[in-house]
């Protein structure tokens, strides 16, 4: 049996097929993923190349003609003449990108860290698990606002609109490892308890590959879980920072970015601009979302 | 007992020295305030003038204490941007976002429990599923989304609503109030249902999950036994016991509505503390954003404190 067939007859896989919201979430967030990562070939134009613009096809309404230029867009222009479907294609990229970096580095740090404190105990895990309790009493979205500018302070201000995005990735990802720390903890203080790690200890290995090799594969699943409801919580988390204004520049707009762009054009009417970035902003979030409960129901029955 | 709530406070002020330090090694380890406050004409005379008369030239302990003991006499410092004492910004900003966040505590808890009462009496009715699931869409919605959309729909499309400010406000004393105008009044009503829908979905849940636990009591059998009349038994005898936690978890949220206020006061251009700091975090104003978090951490922590102490008040199995 090829390991295609021994996954399509799994449980999990079996558990997929039969739930709707799963298999409905999880191809709109694939097609999502997939254009944002094959942007440059199914985009009109790269918007934000200034040679591709031309003002005057300025708040052109989606499926009309402009009336100096004549051209169409289907999703309209925004006020500097840019592409909104194409914008968005970009924009989705960069909030994907600072979406799954972020979550990157929150696993690595938590997952890191939770090892080290379920495995070693003492004090190295009371200084561990205080930290994450003190971040823990403020909303993570305060501590990467917070971030975000004592980082906004330390680069110097020729920089700071090219290391936005960089900026952006450390203050979400560091906002949100604790939730990794305290599950992958807790899975530790199981794991280290049990036959094989003894087995392990006992033919001297160690403490390095016996936390690397033995102890991480069999912590991983919650892991994955909280991964995937974290990356809907980043993606909504740097939506809100750069709408806020203190996240993706305009020169290099995410999807919260656009949406700050579009509410200024909510009273005049050209609605188009603020719909679509938020329509997108919200499917995304949505399907990750749906998906992670999904995940976290399928992968460990005991919590449904 | 006496030793649980004395290694409690211990610990609160242990967290807020931590936080104030945070915030003082942001002063001194980003940018040089000596940029920020002396223009482009200035001498190094000027210059040692003012980093004496700052303290600058002192060791990083002395400078510390300095901050903190002034920080407690409510002494924050110049903001950058705007050249006044911090404090009096704060003072200022913060009646808009009390009032703010006081009207979204009170419809998000008089709302939430009527409508969590409602759902859970009516398990199976259209209405209560439709509540269910206008729920779960609200709490995926972001907060700033959810704001646009009531802008859109009452202050665009219906034009019933002011979309933005507070409206003409009263001052008392040194408070200004907009419960007091009629203006005040309608401008309230967006920014304080987008910042309390989360809070409200969650008492909501919580509340629906509490009842539908107690009606399930056999006190709850026997009062139906005795005939009493079934408001009787939802309001007097089961809503009584759901009250404990819906009580702490609508405390424990205090907090984070003043947090999350930053982001309703920004959609809103609500002129509180919320909006004062993210201008801050634009401007890379130091002190601002150092004074902010103070504030928010001593709030934050007073509000878990006092939640962990009437817990122990409360539940007699904690005081070992």
């Amino acid at each position: 049996m090829s390991v295609f067939h021994r996954f399509w007859d799994s449980d999990f896989a079996w558990d997929f097929r039969h739930s709707p919201v799963a298999v409905v979430s999880f191809l709109v967030a694939l097609l999502l993923v997939l254009s944002a990562l094959f942007a440059p070939l199914i985009a009109t134009i790269n918007p934000f190349e200034p040679g591709n613009l031309n003002l005057m096809n300025g708040f052109t309404a989606p499926g009309t003609q402009n009336a100096f230029t004549g051209e169409s867009f289907i999703l309209g222009t925004d006020d500097q003449g840019r592409d909104v479907y194409s914008t968005i294609l970009y924009g989705m990229r960069i909030s994907l990108f600072v979406g799954f970096a972020a979550v990157a580095l929150g696993m690595l740090i938590g997952v890191t860290l939770g090892l080290v404190a379920g495995y070693f105990g003492g004090w190295t895990d009371a200084i561990i698990m205080r930290i994450a309790d003190v971040q823990l009493t403020f909303p993570s979205i305060l501590v990467a606002m917070l971030i975000f500018g004592v980082a906004k302070g330390f680069t110097p201000v020729e920089y700071r609109d090219q290391l936005a995005i960089w900026v952006l990735i450390l203050s979400i990802g560091l906002s949100d490892w604790v939730q990794f720390a305290r599950v992958v903890r807790g899975a530790t203080l199981v794991e280290k308890q049990k036959e094989y790690v003894q087995a392990a200890r006992l033919i001297g290995r160690g403490a390095m590959p016996i936390l690397v090799r033995h102890i991480l594969p069999n912590v991983l699943s919650p892991v994955l879980v909280i991964a995937t409801i974290s990356l809907a919580l980043a993606i909504i988390a740097e939506a809100t920072l750069s709408f806020l204004g203190v996240g993706a520049p305009s020169t290099q707009p995410s999807l919260g970015t656009l949406i700050r762009i579009g509410q200024n054009y909510l009273f005049s009417g050209e609605w188009w601009i603020l719909f679509f970035p938020s329509a997108t902003l919200l499917a995304l979030a949505l399907s990750v979302n749906l998906l992670g409960d999904w995940l976290r129901d399928a992968l460990n029955p005991k919590l449904k | 007992m006496l030793s649980y709530i004395f290694r409690r406070i211990l610990q609160s002020i242990l967290v807020l020295l931590v936080v104030g330090l945070v915030a003082f090694a942001m002063f001194t380890f980003i940018g040089d305030p000596i940029d920020n406050m002396l223009g482009q004409e200035r001498t190094q005379d000027d210059i040692d003038r003012l980093r004496g008369e700052l303290g600058l030239d002192q060791p990083f302990v002395v400078q510390y204490v300095k901050f903190i003991l002034s920080a407690l006499q409510g002494n924050f410092g110049v903001s950058y941007e705007q050249g006044r004492p911090v404090a009096q910004i704060l003072a200022e900003r913060a009646p808009a976002t009390l009032e703010l966040a006081a009207v979204s505590a009170v419809f998000a808890l008089s709302l939430g429990v009527v409508l969590g009462v409602y759902t859970a009496i009516r398990r199976k009715g259209f209405v209560a599923n439709l509540v269910l699931t206008l729920s779960l869409i609200g709490v995926s919605l972001p907060t700033f989304l959810i704001g646009i959309l009531l802008i859109y729909l009452f202050s665009v499309q219906l034009d019933w609503l002011p979309s933005f400010g507070r409206g003409e406000t009263v001052a008392l004393g040194g408070w200004t109030t907009g419960f007091l105008t009629s203006s005040g009044l309608t401008a309230l009503i967006l920014p304080s249902i987008t910042l309390g829908l989360y809070q409200m979905t969650l008492i909501m849940r919580l509340v629906r999950s509490e009842m539908m636990e107690v009606m399930r009591q056999d006190y709850i059998r026997f009062a139906r036994a005795r005939g009493l009349p079934e408001r009787v038994i939802t309001f007097r005898h089961a809503l009584k016991n759901t009250m404990v936690p819906v009580i702490t978890v609508t405390g424990l949220q205090l907090g984070s509505l003043i947090a999350f206020a930053i982001i309703t006061e920004t959609v809103f251009q609500w002129p509180g503390m919320g909006l004062l700091f993210i201008n801050a975090i634009q401007f890379v104003d130091i002190p601002v954003m150092a004074a902010y978090l103070m504030l928010i951490s001593v709030m934050f922590v007073g509000i878990n404190l006092i939640v962990d102490l009437l817990y122990v008040a409360i539940d007699p199995r904690l005081r070992t």
